[in-house]
């Protein structure tokens, strides 16, 4: 009996995770292969040769390709330096994990206070005297303006959350390692490149796959800045699921979705292997 | 050409003293030994000569020059760390080579440096595997070749030997001493375990509550120790302490006999367990436990009240309950100030 007793206590969980996620899962996969009531690659081949599609496939690549660097990149530095401070420490990652309690949608509608005709950026801009009537900033006209919105609002929210990954992850290291690598010459970059960056690979990877997933998830900040300015895979879903009624070409989307990411979930992981009896 | 001088180094933690002005040369080549208790300070002050701890105040001169305000790469030092600290990323090859990659070193210097190194540490064969996959006698060589492969003027070592079995211990003890000892470097090592210190050292500092108690080659720190808590702390059993009363002009009244002793006021008795032999007249112990270990028997006695302990022939095996007469070496008797605590000479 105690041997069956840990199976039974996750029966309940694996239960509700079978019922709320494997079946609605099933569900829309079995969507994107039927129309009418037969199997068929229909639904694929309407998302594909819609116009809009290439543009929503490379705009969330592209979102992702800027987004995920400058997040890692900041996350990479603000942890080094929070792992550093003596005291203080928890008050600053609290700052710092402010925007993770904000709903992406409020996110997006705090940058568009900024960006937007009557927001701050415009009426700084006036009062500097920098332009002389408020410009329109997230017009199909620059749709790059739009871009960069909300490339600085992705960044702004969810920056924290990898920094927090990091952070954990650092202080795994003990702290020997450093003071060897001190000891044998290293300088504070070298220390970084050859010893803390090769050793925080796991907690890199689980910040990294967590970030590229959400970023190829992007929608409520998009829809906010740019409202169909800029069409990104997830907004496209949900156009062809409430706006078109598709629902077989809007599970099609779905699938896309996942594959880019489980794509790129199996390349991070490859990419970061740690080979076994080279961890800590 | 490594003298390392430390002048005057103290270091507090908040208000925790670790190190009270510390003085201290070491000698070219020398084989230092910081031997003391956990807590001593001995850790922290290797850790200032290394760069890893900044003293509160004080210098550390290496090579005749000042290098308190260096960090530990400029300081020409290479270290054993007590974990080993064997970078769990990199093969041993490049364990042993981190220190002459951060140089720069070219690729066929380097090759030529860990196959020298990792041979004479005997783990030639070692050298593609990761850490994860050596045990702990074989990751503590892979920490000593890394260290020699620098050809540093300085080695310094925490510890190194503690985490490994009893065994193994000795075996690299030795291996250690030999290996050393052809380096040409000056040796700093850190531990808390005596026959260590006496088997590897030069000489000696022995430490205790962050100060330096005595500095001097084994023996010396053995026989003659300059306070009561190096005779305390080195020879297991320990020395033995006796009260004193004064019995006239330089004789004093210990357990009924009368010593020659030193000119002061007050003196405590000192006398090492194995100096002491059975005879008529001797210093009343009644036996309280016997343990024969073979080459010896270990008697534990108590002497007018006060515990006493003596290292006997074998072949002798009282009875607990038994009173022996022993007495002690004349020449190996040693006095101690009761107040200062410091050798009375």
């Amino acid at each position: 009996m105690p041997r069956l007793l840990p199976y039974l206590l996750l029966l309940p969980a694996t239960a509700f995770l079978c019922l709320f996620f494997l079946y609605p899962f099933v569900q829309v996969a079995h969507d994107s292969v039927m129309r009418n009531g037969v199997y068929t690659l229909e639904n694929f081949s309407r998302m594909a040769g819609h116009w809009k599609f290439s543009t929503a496939f490379w705009n969330t690549m592209l979102l992702a390709a800027v987004v995920v660097p400058i997040q890692l990149a900041m996350a990479l530095t603000m942890a080094s330096i929070v792992t550093k401070l003596q005291r203080g420490r928890s008050s600053i990652l609290y700052i710092f994990a402010i925007p993770l309690g904000i709903s992406d949608l409020a996110a997006g509608l705090i940058w568009l206070s900024v960006f937007e005709q009557s927001g701050f950026l415009n009426s700084w801009l006036v009062g500097l005297g920098i332009v002389d009537q408020p410009i329109l900033l997230l017009g199909y006209q620059n749709t790059w303006v739009i871009f960069i919105a909300i490339v600085l609002a992705e960044v702004w929210r969810a920056t924290a959350i990898m920094m927090v990954i990091l952070v954990a992850g650092m202080g795994l290291i003990p702290k020997e390692y450093g003071e060897a690598a001190d000891v044998f010459g290293a300088t504070r970059w070298q220390k970084f490149r050859r010893v803390t960056l090769p050793m925080l690979k796991p907690s890199l990877q689980t910040a990294l796959i967590l970030r590229v997933i959400l970023a190829f998830e992007v929608f409520a900040v998009v829809v906010a800045l740019g409202g169909t300015q800029l069409p990104v895979l997830m907004s496209e879903t949900y156009h062809w699921q409430f706006a078109m009624q598709e629902r077989g070409v809007a599970a099609a989307f779905a699938m896309v979705i996942l594959g880019v990411s489980v794509a790129f979930t199996i390349l991070i992981l490859r990419l970061l292997h740690v080979p076994k009896g080279a961890r800590v | 050409m490594a003298v390392i001088e430390i002048k005057q180094v103290a270091k507090s933690f908040g208000s925790f003293t670790a190190l009270h002005s510390v003085d201290l040369t070491i000698a070219d080549q020398e084989f230092m030994v910081l031997l003391g208790a956990s807590g001593c300070g001995k850790t922290t002050l290797l850790r200032i000569i290394a760069g890893l701890e900044t003293p509160t105040i004080g210098e550390v001169w290496i090579g005749g020059r000042r290098v308190d305000h260096l960090p530990p790469r400029e300081r020409g030092i290479a270290m054993v760390f007590q974990n080993y600290a064997v970078f769990p990323h990199l093969t041993v090859f490049e364990n042993i080579a981190f220190g002459l990659r951060m140089k720069k070193m070219d690729q066929a210097e380097v090759t030529r440096r860990v196959n020298r190194t990792a041979e004479l540490m005997h783990i030639e064969q070692l050298l593609k595997r990761y850490s994860g996959e050596l045990s702990g006698g074989q990751r503590q060589r892979v920490a000593v070749a890394r260290a020699l492969a620098m050809e540093p003027d300085v080695i310094l070592m925490d510890e190194p030997l503690s985490n490994l079995d009893a065994l193994l211990r000795l075996e690299m003890r030795a291996e250690l001493k030999g290996v050393l000892a052809e380096s040409n470097t000056t040796t700093i090592y850190v531990t808390h375990d005596q026959v260590e210190a006496m088997s590897l050292a030069d000489r000696i500092s022995v430490m205790n509550g962050g100060r330096i108690v005595q500095a001097a080659n084994p023996v010396e720190v053995y026989r003659n120790p300059a306070a009561r808590f190096v005779g305390s702390f080195i020879g297991n059993p320990p020395m033995n302490f006796l009260k004193a009363e004064p019995a006239g002009a330089g004789k004093w009244q210990v357990a009924g006999q009368v010593f020659d002793g030193p000119a002061s006021a007050a003196a405590e008795f000192a006398i090492r367990p194995e100096d002491l032999h059975p005879a008529e007249a001797g210093l009343p112990a009644e036996v309280r436990v016997v343990e024969p270990l073979g080459p010896h028997t270990l008697v534990t006695a108590s002497v007018a009240g006060q515990p006493f302990r003596a290292v006997l022939e074998s072949n002798l095996l009282p009875a607990p309950g038994d009173v022996l007469h022993l007495a002690p070496v004349p020449d190996r008797i040693r006095w101690f100030d009761p107040a200062t605590q410091s050798a009375l000479r």
